[in-house]
């Protein structure tokens, strides 16, 4: 039976990537890195753990070595953050492209300049394009919970994609929570055994990655995308499934409150939990504010998006990452897409919240509804808004 | 893959685009880029087989006599052949003339 323990979110993690049995963990070791590779070493080198640890000399060869592994038929796991990412990523298009279902929790961080270790969404929509799912935590609980998820919908042979499961930096990666963890049975009724359907063996020559001229490369996107597209099935299938053996629903986009309200804050991330406390203080006040939190980033649901939004005058997206010069951010720039194809206008408001690990609190998200709520009745151009910046 | 090019339906391409049968490229016509093609004078040519080693797809295969001739199939027209050999025997033709 599982059982509630505090424990560091991050460790949580390595202690589910085990329950999972992986095969593979590769991994550069330093900076940007959490708990959570350091954790599965240990699991590794004290025998709790069969699997291999392939301690990298950096980001890059940390995920060509999970392509590598994941191509030879093993289940495969790395983990990173900010700069890391940014070096890997070059290898994550090819891992998806190659449908290599590998997973990877990322503790979202800053990019630098100037160098920041700390938590914003930047590495999370530098990923955005590269053809993983990608799937958002809120707190510890979730980033357990979908890591199973995680390996049950990239290694299903309707999908074969790798997979992104995000968490905020330090404010949980770093954090001690209560966690529900099961145990292996659980765990293995739930995530059955990898087995590949295309694999790099001897006995069966395959090529994998070759070059693709202009008359395939085109194809060679399509296939991809519309595989992401399909794997949204999924991804439902497996959140259904993991209900009904643990009893925790998830959903594409979740909605706090949201049923009657006016003005609808959008956001992604353990902010979200900050927006609840938020919006039962402006529901106390006799405001009609709700919150739509967004779960699944790619697939982009789009059409899940727009039912949750449809009611509403305002929406309030907070973007924590910024589109420098962009019409808004990353979320707002989705979200406001989402809107103009099913012809319908609300008043959008965005803000640019938390960048580089500040804090978003209860008092900012009043003061992002109520500046949204103002800008909407003095009409307002819509752009996009710094919350908390020093003048 | 279809034979001669790449082309082929999005639906029908393999699983992240492998490669399922060995050597498959050599069905690949390589030789519809070309705007000359390398064209050996045999009275010339001292069977070195530098042309062979050389060019960089399939182009050349030694006959019985020795000789090594060309199989335009492949031949992309780069002129590796034409600068190699050592005797001058092989001439860039232009396509077309």
């Amino acid at each position: 039976m599982a059982k509630r323990v505090g424990m560091e979110v991050s460790i949580a993690a390595a202690e589910a990537v085990g329950l999972a049995d992986v095969d593979v963990i590769a991994a550069y070791p330093i900076t940007p890195q959490t708990h959570i590779v350091e954790h599965l070493s240990e699991l590794v080198a004290s025998g709790h753990l069969d699997a291999e640890f392939v301690p990298v000399e950096s980001e890059h060869s940390a995920m060509s070595c999970c392509v590598g592994s994941s191509a030879a038929g093993a289940r495969t796991f790395t983990s990173t953050s900010s700069q890391g990412y940014a070096l890997m990523s070059e290898i994550c298009y090819i891992a998806a492209s190659l449908r290599l279902p590998i997973v990877m929790v990322t503790a979202n961080r800053a990019l630098s300049a100037p160098i920041s270790i700390w938590n914003d969404h930047a590495d999370l929509m530098m990923a955005r394009d590269t053809g993983w799912i990608q799937t958002v935590a809120e707190n510890g609980q979730e980033v357990v919970d979908l890591i199973f998820h995680a390996f049950r919908v990239a290694e299903d042979h309707r999908v074969l994609l790798p997979v992104m499961v995000n968490l905020d930096g330090f404010i949980l990666s770093h954090v001690i929570e209560p966690i529900l963890l099961p145990d292996r049975q659980e765990v293995e009724a739930y995530l059955p055994p990898y087995v590949p359907r295309l694999r790099l063996d001897p006995k069966s020559p395959v090529s994998i990655g070759p070059v693709g001229m202009p008359d395939v490369y085109t194809e060679a996107k399509k296939v991809h995308d519309e595989v992401l597209k399909g794997s949204r099935l999924v991804i439902e299938e497996a959140w259904d499934d993991f209900e009904a053996k643990f009893g925790r629903r998830y959903r594409a986009v979740e909605t706090y409150r949201a049923e009657d309200a006016e003005t609808l804050l959008i956001t992604m991330g353990s902010i979200s939990e900050t927006a609840m406390t938020a919006v039962d203080a402006l529901r106390e006040q006799g405001k009609k504010v709700g919150l739509t939190r967004i779960r699944l980033w790619r697939p982009f649901p789009a059409q899940d998006l727009f039912d949750a939004v449809k009611g509403a005058r305002q929406l309030v997206v907070v973007d924590r990452a910024m589109n420098l010069n962009s019409i808004c951010g990353p979320v707002c720039g989705e979200i406001k897409s989402v809107l103009f194809d099913r012809h319908h206008a609300p008043y959008v408001k965005n803000y640019i919240a938390g960048l580089g690990g500040r804090d978003v609190t209860v008092q900012n998200f009043t003061e992002m509804v109520e500046g949204a709520e103002l800008s909407a009745r003095r009409g307002d151009p819509m752009g996009y808004e710094l919350i908390n910046l020093k003048e | 893959m279809a034979k001669e090019t790449g082309i082929v339906s999005w639906k029908d391409l393999e699983l992240g685009i492998s490669i399922h049968r060995p050597g498959s490229a050599g069905e690949l016509r390589t030789g519809d880029w070309r705007s000359s093609r390398a064209v050996t004078d045999f009275d010339k040519c001292i069977k070195c087989g530098r042309c062979y080693i050389f060019c960089p797809d399939m182009v050349y295969s030694r006959n019985d006599k020795g000789y090594y001739e060309q199989n335009y199939y492949y031949c992309k027209g780069c002129g590796i052949c034409a600068s190699e050999c050592p005797v001058d025997a092989i001439t860039m033709v232009q396509e077309g003339d």
